[in-house]
């Protein structure tokens, strides 16, 4: 008997494609979490895509006259790149009905925006996109602060953080949003939370995005060498760790259920991904701030007991 | 062409029916609101044809019209006041990006504090937006101006979005008889959308509005607005020669009445110039050589047209329905801009009245005729008045009576 064909072709490793579409040499830093998903996500869209930028570090991929590209993109604000996907969409859509343009002219409308945008001034036109049904890929590269102007806190920021604004021994004293619940809450075609360091999960995840109608969430925790204070070397052992104590937790929404992609089932300490950063360096030297640490372990325990996995 | 009696709102919605407009991005504000529910109808049994949705905020309809464009379809929308103002970072935005697309804007004052009735400085506040402004003062111009706006817009001389004004309330709640051109004459003046080399499809790799780093090639973009924007002069009355061949209406940049050979002119901009119309026709039975000047056209601003009409006048009446705090009135500072290297130029005054809808009367166009006289006999131009009559403060007094400011003045020094 043959086996009903998925749409979905990646399953291992070596069914990833390597293409490279996004070209190098743009102003990112080195070692950024945030280009890092970007090259995997842009092999798996694909070149007819427009992407749809809010103000943020990624607004300077395309400046005039370079763009790493090979398809299109539009800069927009940091508050309404959702209302453009919007625009774009009901225009192609109806340049298609009226034969104004052939359906192979189509292409798919992608968002690209930052954690500043999206958890905050962004949220009220994504909101309004997704209630809307609106047939579109939201990429959200999450680096926990407003990054592009020397990381201030922003509503992503994680507890006890030291950012440009939140200098204090303590950190930031607030909680990060969580953005995903928010989108969930809307019942969006698909969300997913991925990491740049664990390919093959977020290579799957954007496939079942590309394949899907409606509004989906990619959902990027994007370490930043800079924003973060880590060796540009170390992108992936962090985020590596983000996944494996549990902080930056891989899951899907789909149908109205959130499964978790990948179970740390003996999660490591966060002790372990909070020491190798200088934004939580606070919180071992001078002294060791155990409360503070256990603050944010807990949170973590209280998470994965929730999900009672 | 047929006759109907028509709000100015309703008259707008004709001009974006006729223009065959695809797309109309939405969101609902007083006194706009009659607008949108129209072409939502229209869109529904199918009269149109296309997309009407309705976005979260003025900021993200105005993105979503602009990216449209950008995308290569015919785009309409509307607001008014507060909304304009609330979309006004992405009004100047997508100006930039260089795409043609009609917005109507329904003029209300703005806050504080919050009020529902006509005055300019919403549509003044957009000025320097890049967006080119057109302002119709009945409802038949309403409807003519939008079409007129989607051929300049579009002409690849301009290529800048347009916005039409009309004023809250003395417009676009009231009803006029409204010459609606027949649908297909107005397809043939508009013609098809052209996208030019602007747009989005599979295969053909397009960035656009990305990010400069360095002031000279800022500046070229810049400076190319600009004089794109000043094109539009020429593109308007070539627009309106073409109109008045097909639809027998005459459109110039200013409006003249009963100006030339007058020693005295009014310069007014939206509805509240048919009341100074009517004090014209009273002036002159009373032997007074006194016209009008109405913008029909604000941005670009028609400076040598305004040179023109104003050479040899003995003095001028700019009435601002409008007012920066501060300054005092747009329309005047901007027609003092243009005169200052005039030999000939009229004496100028600064009037502002209208506010909120507040009515200018007869009585004042008259007194206002009185002091440009005086200005010219004496060389001597009076200070810039705010218009306020004695009835108006006493009302006031009143209000504030019930309000107790003066019990709350009392027991503040207390």
């Amino acid at each position: 008997m043959k086996r009903k064909m998925s749409k979905e072709k990646i399953k291992k490793m070596r069914d990833i494609p390597f293409e490279r579409l996004l070209a190098s040499g743009t102003a990112m830093c080195a070692g950024c979490g945030a280009l890092e998903a970007l090259h995997q996500i842009y092999d798996i869209l694909g070149k007819n895509t427009v992407f749809v930028n809010a103000a943020g570090c990624m607004t300077l991929l395309s400046v005039y006259p370079f763009t790493p590209f090979r398809g299109s993109w539009l800069y927009t604000s940091m508050a309404s790149a959702p209302a453009a996907a919007q625009g774009i969409r009901d225009a192609l859509d109806i340049l298609i009905e009226k034969k104004r343009i052939k359906p192979k002219d189509n292409m798919q409308v992608v968002v690209l925006a930052g954690d500043g945008s999206s958890y905050g001034m962004g949220l009220s036109a994504a909101s309004a996109a997704i209630e809307r049904n609106l047939d579109f890929i939201y990429i959200c590269y999450d680096n926990e602060g407003y990054g592009n102007t020397g990381q201030q806190y922003s509503d992503a920021t994680p507890h006890a953080a030291r950012t440009s604004t939140s200098k204090s021994l303590t950190g930031f004293q607030y909680y990060k949003k969580d953005i995903f619940a928010i989108w969930a809450a809307h019942k969006p075609a698909y969300a997913a939370t991925i990491i740049g360091s664990d390919p093959l999960d977020l290579a799957k995840k954007v496939e079942k995005a590309k394949n899907m109608k409606g509004a989906k969430l990619i959902l990027a925790l994007s370490p930043c060498p800079t924003g973060w204070t880590f060796h540009s070397n170390e992108t992936v052992k962090i985020g590596k760790l983000a996944v494996e104590t549990g902080i930056w937790p891989l899951k899907e929404y789909a149908d109205g259920k959130i499964v978790h992609t990948k179970i740390p089932r003996e999660r490591k300490p966060v002790e372990e991904y909070l020491k190798i950063q200088g934004r939580f360096k606070h919180l071992f030297e001078p002294q060791r701030n155990d409360k503070l640490i256990a603050e944010i372990q807990n949170e973590v325990d209280k998470y994965w007991g929730h999900y009672n996995h | 062409m047929k006759r109907k009696l028509l709000t100015g709102n309703a008259a707008a919605a004709w001009g974006a029916r006729l223009a065959n407009v695809d797309y109309v991005p939405a969101f609902p504000i007083t006194p706009q609101t009659e607008i949108i529910e129209t072409l939502a109808g229209w869109f529904d049994e199918g009269a149109l044809k296309g997309r009407f949705v309705t976005l979260d905020s003025e900021h993200s309809m105005v993105t979503a019209a602009a990216s449209a464009a950008v995308t290569g379809v015919r785009v309409f929308s509307a607001t008014s006041s507060q909304g304009l103002l609330y979309a006004s970072e992405m009004l100047y935005a997508v100006s930039g990006y260089r795409v043609p697309w009609v917005l109507v804007n329904v003029s209300r004052g703005l806050s504080s504090p919050v009020t529902l009735e006509a005055d300019h400085n919403d549509i003044f506040a957009l000025r320097d937006s890049g967006f080119l402004q057109l302002h119709a003062s009945t409802c038949q111009e309403a409807l003519d101006m939008v079409l007129m706006a989607y051929q300049i817009a579009e002409d690849v001389r301009v290529r800048l979005p347009v916005i039409v004004n009309i004023d809250g309330f003395y417009l676009s709640f009231t009803r006029e008889p409204v010459e609606i051109p027949d649908e297909n004459k107005a397809r043939e003046f508009i013609g098809e959308f052209d996208a030019h080399n602007i747009s989005f499809r599979a295969n053909v790799p397009l960035s656009h509005a990305s990010a400069v780093l360095q002031g000279s090639i800022y500046s070229y973009f810049r400076y190319e607005h600009h004089l794109a924007a000043i094109q539009a002069i020429s593109v308007f009355n070539e627009s309106a020669e073409k109109f008045e061949k097909m639809f027998n209406r005459s459109y110039a940049l200013i409006e003249s009445y009963m100006a030339d050979g007058a020693d005295y002119v009014f310069i007014m901009i939206g509805s509240f110039a048919t009341k100074a119309k009517e004090a014209v026709d009273m002036l002159r039975e009373a032997g007074s050589l006194t016209g009008l000047l109405r913008l029909r056209m604000f941005r670009p601003f028609p400076e040598e047209e305004m040179k023109k009409l104003l050479k040899g006048k003995k003095a001028a009446a700019v009435i601002d329905q409008n007012l920066a705090p501060g300054k005092g009135g747009v329309i005047y500072t901007e027609t003092a801009a243009a005169l200052c290297n005039e030999k000939e130029a009229p004496f100028l005054i600064s009037y502002i009245g209208g506010l909120g809808g507040r009515d200018i009367t007869a009585e004042e166009f008259y007194e206002i005729e009185k002091e440009m006289r005086k200005a010219a006999e004496t060389k001597k131009p009076p200070m810039a008045r705010l218009l306020f009559s004695e009835a108006e403060l006493e009302a006031v007094r009143k209000l504030q009576g019930i309000a107790g400011v003066e019990k709350k003045n009392e027991q503040r020094k207390n």
